[in-house]
């Protein structure tokens, strides 16, 4: 820690005002403010400041995902394995990894230099700061990709995501929808053959997630348990399988405070009471697709669902209803998830205004009442 | 006359991209390059004499009938149109279906009516009304280059992406599915609008 305060106090003019690399400021204080908390003190008034910063609660959800995207290595590995041999030849644990390690690690490099790239030169141009928040985004979108995808289709969709999702609106902050989830949505409309869960596995084998297969009218027969899908061992995309590493990273941002439980909890409500229509139980829903990922690290995601308490418990039930609908009504779409979340990022100022307003309309009745 | 006449609706006062009408058939025809050339075309000549036939009109028409007087007008132009594109290119009006019929709802034209035709002598307002349609005509023009390219891989029904780029074919290049679908013909005519701002007078924006 000391040597890099030393590090940062000795180069800090060349950055500063009047310094040869002045134009870079906004670089070098990203990385300044990312390796140490700033100093910044409250000057005038008596606000209380939280030494948590953006920086720090988004790292809290990059490591709320780190038992997502381990187990999403392991489990690419295992598929793979699997669809060479039987299960009694699988190799040891550490080769299955590895493999499933070298095939999801091209795809998180991809995602942050891109991404971080288009931030940081946005962050130049304008002589912003750098947004922090594709620190999560980054993370984000390898684990909820396909593993087979073409790294080249990735970039354009993380370029996509980035550039027209989130800048375009003005940064971190103002964006309306999910950046992570745009990404996806690009890919699933532009190249749907890579994503429709049809054929996620290519090297060796061919086959359908669940949900793919369920939609599809595949029998039953060849349905993964339920606790083959709450432990994660399906295809799928690769963080999206394990239920276990999900609720592993619930955990994390719930006792952090940084999600909240009303929508993850409404969510789900919503889902199951939809579910019910459907002819498949409803605890497999649950655990199936992207449902569960969804639910705890897209649809909490501060920036683009509601502000208001009540707003939230809305958002949250009306996510989960819709993710059902889609699957249950509509053959055209497997998973739901991604559809529910946005059209509900869409709507989620307007349900805060609502809110504000019903509440504003019941206080002035009160008022009218004692007057 | 005045050349800002003709030049004015073509970059500074752009009917889509400024004026922000006309959206609505830019989306719909622009997913292949030739329709939408067909299509700017006739409404370029529809605005056109519309606009020259309204403006000999002018003093005769009284004021309280004057929009069934421009609707009969337009809506026969357009009845034109439409039978000369099905008697000599059946193809493409097959393809713009029931968009050379709505021509005659495009607020362009309308607008245009309203706005300069009324009130200007018969040959402004002819220039004016070529303007108007060839500044519809660029935007869409270059919407649909873009979504022609980049979505189905030609120009002009040519193969312009080599054959052996494909994924079928051992190679790595895919069509991108979202160009065909109405959502980015909206993103591509806003990032159109975004660079007009830009070029334009840029104190209109800052005011």
């Amino acid at each position: 820690m000391k040597a890099i305060e030393k590090i940062i106090a000795k180069i800090k003019p060349i950055f500063s005002k009047g310094g040869s690399l002045a134009f870079l400021h906004s670089t070098f204080d990203a990385f300044e403010t990312f390796l140490l908390v700033p100093g910044t003190v409250t000057r005038k008034g008596s606000h209380i400041r939280d030494c948590n910063d953006l920086k720090r609660v988004m790292i809290v959800v990059v490591i709320a995902l780190v038992p997502c995207l381990l187990f999403g290595m392991y489990n690419t590995g295992l598929q793979h394995f699997l669809a060479m041999g039987p299960r009694t030849e699988l190799p040891e644990f550490f080769a299955v990894f590895w493999y499933g390690f070298l095939k999801v690690l091209p795809l998180v490099i991809i995602s942050y230099v891109v991404g971080l790239g288009i931030e940081f030169t946005v962050a130049q141009i304008r002589g912003h700061e750098v947004n922090e928040g594709y620190l999560v985004t980054g993370m984000l979108i390898p684990l909820i990709v396909p593993v087979t995808i073409p790294l080249w289709m990735l970039a354009l969709a993380v370029a996509f995501a980035v550039l027209i999702g989130k800048e375009i609106f003005g940064g971190t902050g103002m964006n309306i929808w999910n950046p992570a989830l745009l990404a996806r949505t690009f890919l699933f409309f532009s190249y749907p053959a890579y994503m429709t869960g049809d054929k996620v596995w290519i090297d060796g084998f061919t086959g359908a997630t669940p949900l793919a297969a369920w939609i599809r009218g595949t029998s039953s027969a060849v349905m993964p348990s339920w606790t083959d899908m709450f432990l994660g061992f399906t295809p799928g995309s690769v963080g999206e399988t394990s239920v276990v590493c999900i609720l592993l990273g619930a955990v994390i941002l719930l006792y952090t405070g940084v999600a909240s439980w009303k929508i993850m909890i409404s969510c789900m409500a919503g889902a199951a009471l939809t579910g019910l229509l459907g002819d498949i139980p409803v605890h497999y829903h649950l655990v199936m697709g992207g449902f569960a990922f969804g639910c705890v690290f897209m649809a909490t995601d501060p920036v683009t669902s509601p502000q208001t308490e009540t707003g939230k418990w809305i958002y949250g039930a009306l996510t989960g209803a819709l993710t059902m609908t889609i699957r249950l009504f509509n053959p055209g779409y497997p998973e739901g998830m991604m559809l529910a979340i946005l059209l509900m990022n869409t709507f989620s100022p307007l349900i805060d205004h609502t809110v504000v307003a019903v509440n504003v309309k019941r206080r002035i009745k009160r008022i009218a009442t004692y007057g | 006359m005045n050349k800002r006449i003709f030049l004015d609706p073509i970059f500074k006062n752009n009917p889509v991209s400024v004026l922000a009408l006309g959206i609505c058939s830019a989306l719909a025809v622009t997913v292949k390059l030739e329709p939408a050339m067909v299509m700017a075309l006739s409404v370029t000549l529809v605005t056109g004499f519309s606009e020259l036939i309204l403006s000999l009109l002018r003093n005769t028409v009284p004021n309280r009938i004057r929009i069934i007087v421009q609707l009969v007008v337009v809506a026969t132009l357009v009845i034109l149109v439409d039978q000369i594109l099905k008697a000599y290119a059946w193809q493409v009006s097959k393809q713009l279906s029931v968009f050379v019929g709505l021509i005659i709802t495009n607020c362009i034209i309308m607008g245009r009516i309203e706005a300069f035709a009324l009130s200007n002598k018969p040959f402004p307002a002819f220039v004016d009304g070529i303007a108007n349609g060839l500044g519809y005509g660029i935007i869409l023009v270059a919407v649909s280059f873009f979504r022609e390219l980049l979505g189905s891989g030609t120009l002009m029904g040519y193969p312009v992406v080599p054959q052996k780029w494909y994924a079928v074919n051992g190679g790595f290049y895919e069509n991108n599915g979202l160009f065909i679908l109405p959502p980015m013909a909206l993103i591509v005519v806003g990032l159109i609008v975004w660079v007009f701002n830009a070029q334009n007078d840029k104190k209109v924006w800052n005011k």
